[in-house]
């Protein structure tokens, strides 16, 4: 359980961040500048805060009013910079076991099994690169080194500060493969800071909505994400959510997938899970529509009753819809004249058609 | 080469190799402290380490003979307390070395140092390493390209050292009397020409020696960092 409860002072920025989180995987999300890596810096004790409290399970590392303040050595904070930041004298091998001076003289932590070097080096596939020096590494090889390194720490909790920033598309989807391998195969809590809301959806369990120095919501990934108001207003965010499914049936024939949940079924392109296994879907607002009653003769295939539990929309020409189906929400984003056509209103049963849905490959080894 | 030429090379290089070995970790921690903290009279601090280079050689000499001398305030004590005498005596070439060669070694440290991203420090002590670890396995080998340039330099500037050392412990044959020293006692002397010619050439040959390593060591760390 990692609990932060800070106040800083950091130049003009003002940064007052409260939440706490027990999730494998927990995402801080927010736009750049908006103070998700000060709150990482003062977790792993790279600065430390004004005012309040840290810690993880029974380890304070920050505490104001006892004055405790634990030192980066003795936290076991494992922290993977944007850039990887490997020691440039070193060879891989050396950065890798850097840690291990220090882990020769401390126990593992909560009678884990200690993580073995050679582990790490197949996980995240560096056996190549070994005698390596970084300045000879591309920019995915030296991430999967940090984040090895890290790991060789022994630590208890790992921080990873938007690793995939610097990096281009397909070795985006490596590192995130990797990052995926260590969340299911170490038992390590993991604190990922993102400003891309399709690798939060991706990884994080839970996520904290940073904005301006503050925490704006925090809680699980479905829950946050139904509620794209507390979106920090910038365009670049799709307003959307998250609906978490099983998946039933394949039908090999039209090569389709059919996903359950507590609200229904949905039809999708064929998915590689097998039956059973968790898949997460997100669906966005722009790609759902709405009808009060059953549509008939239409192309869509994913038509999901539900009730409507609430219209945003302040001005524009267009206007979010909430809609309750089974325990799950969808966002429809409508035009404010197709609510005044169609009269929608609080707590109306509708019918919502869902044009789109993007997978998460997350699958299995969901939460 | 004679034996008193032979007699006056090593002395310099003795007076050369103590100045760069005493007052090496001195500059480190000077370099350290200019390049890494802001404190209240940092640029006073900073000015003061420069002034050697700056001010005529014959300046700082006096003021080590007035300071150090056997009757001056610093000097007093430390021959009466610890039995430490720096008038006259090669140590006090070697001293006077050391003065004129630290703004040479901090600059060269400072830069170095100051090239060193302080993140990888903090990325060390995440991985557990003590503040006395990350400097002696993360900092100082960064800053060694640095910390050797100036070394060298320091060493350079101490073979042709002349002005604080004639000041401060005047032109003793064996005992105070360097290289640049003997040179220009030769060219007092009536036919010593020869001979301070010959010397000039060890000067060249050992300062370009000092230059050349200072050099090579630099392309060997350039080379190591990016390959």
């Amino acid at each position: 359980m990692l609990t932060v409860d800070i106040e800083q002072r950091l130049g003009t920025f003002r940064l007052a961040a409260t939440f706490s989180s027990a999730a494998p995987l927990l995402s801080l999300f927010g736009r750049s500048g908006s103070g998700k890596t000060s709150i990482i810096n003062a977790i792993a004790g790279a600065s430390r805060p004004d005012r309040g409290r840290i810690a993880f399970d029974d380890a304070e590392f920050f505490d104001a009013e006892k004055k405790i303040w634990l030192p980066p050595e003795q936290r076991r904070v494992g922290y993977v910079f944007q850039d990887g930041l490997l020691f440039p004298h070193l060879s891989v091998i050396a950065n890798l076991h850097y840690a291990s001076h220090a882990t020769a003289r401390q126990p593992t932590p909560l009678a884990k099994l200690p993580i073995v070097s050679a582990d790490v080096i197949e996980l995240l596939g560096l056996g190549g690169l070994l005698h390596r020096r970084p300045a000879a590494l591309s920019g995915g090889e030296k991430q999967r080194v940090a984040i090895g390194r890290a790991l060789l720490a022994q630590p208890r909790l790992l921080l990873l500060d938007e690793p995939l920033a610097s990096l281009d598309g397909e070795r985006k989807a490596e590192i995130l493969t990797y990052i995926e391998r260590l969340r299911d195969h170490f038992a390590i809590p993991i604190v990922f800071v993102s400003h891309s809301l399709d690798e939060v959806v991706r990884l994080a369990d839970e996520m904290v909505l940073v904005d301006k120095g503050r925490v704006l919501a925090a809680g699980s990934v479905a829950d946050i994400m139904s509620h794209p108001e507390w979106m920090p207003a910038n365009g670049r965010f799709d307003a959307g959510t998250v609906i978490e499914t099983h998946v039933e049936s394949h039908d090999a024939k039209y090569g389709l997938t059919t996903l359950t949940f507590a609200g229904g079924e949905l039809v999708v392109p064929h998915v590689d899970n097998a039956a059973g296994e968790r898949v997460r879907v997100r669906i966005l607002a722009r790609d759902v529509s709405l009808a009060t009653t059953e549509p008939q003769g239409t192309s869509i295939h994913n038509v999901l009753q539900g009730t409507i539990i609430a219209i945003h929309g302040e001005g524009g020409a267009v206007a979010d819809v909430r809609i309750a189906i089974g325990e799950s929400t969808l966002i429809a984003r409508v035009t404010r004249q197709s609510i005044d056509r169609l009269q929608l209103v609080q707590g109306q049963p509708v019918f919502a058609m869902v044009k789109a849905i993007s997978l998460d490959r997350r699958g299995a080894a969901g939460a | 080469m004679s034996k008193d030429e032979i007699e006056v090379i090593l002395l310099s290089l003795k007076v050369a190799f103590w100045s760069v070995l005493v007052s090496a970790p001195f500059a480190l921690a000077a370099a350290y402290v200019l390049a890494r903290k802001s404190f209240f009279g940092k640029t006073l601090f900073d000015a003061v380490i420069h002034l050697p280079l700056v001010l005529p050689p014959v300046v700082i000499g006096f003021a080590l003979l007035i300071l150090l001398g056997r009757k001056g305030p610093i000097g007093s004590f430390l021959d009466q307390y610890l039995g430490i005498v720096f008038a006259f005596k090669w140590t006090g070439a070697a001293l006077a070395s050391a003065i004129m060669g630290f703004p040479l070694m901090v600059r060269a440290m400072r830069l170095s140092i100051a090239t060193i991203d302080p993140r990888l420090e903090f990325a060390a002590r995440t991985l557990g390493a003590s503040p006395m670890r990350v400097w002696a396995t993360i900092t100082l080998p960064l800053a060694l390209p640095g910390i050797v340039t100036g070394a060298l330099l320091s060493l350079a500037r101490s073979l042709g050292e002349f002005g604080a050392t004639i000041t401060f412990v005047s032109n003793i044959p064996g005992e105070t009397q360097t290289l640049p020293l003997a040179i220009y006692t030769f060219t007092q002397v009536p036919g010593g020409e020869a001979q301070a010619v010959k010397l000039c050439i060890v000067a060249v040959v050992l300062s370009l020696t000092a230059l050349a390593a200072s050099e090579w060591l630099n392309r060997k760390a350039d080379h190591r960092a990016h390959s």
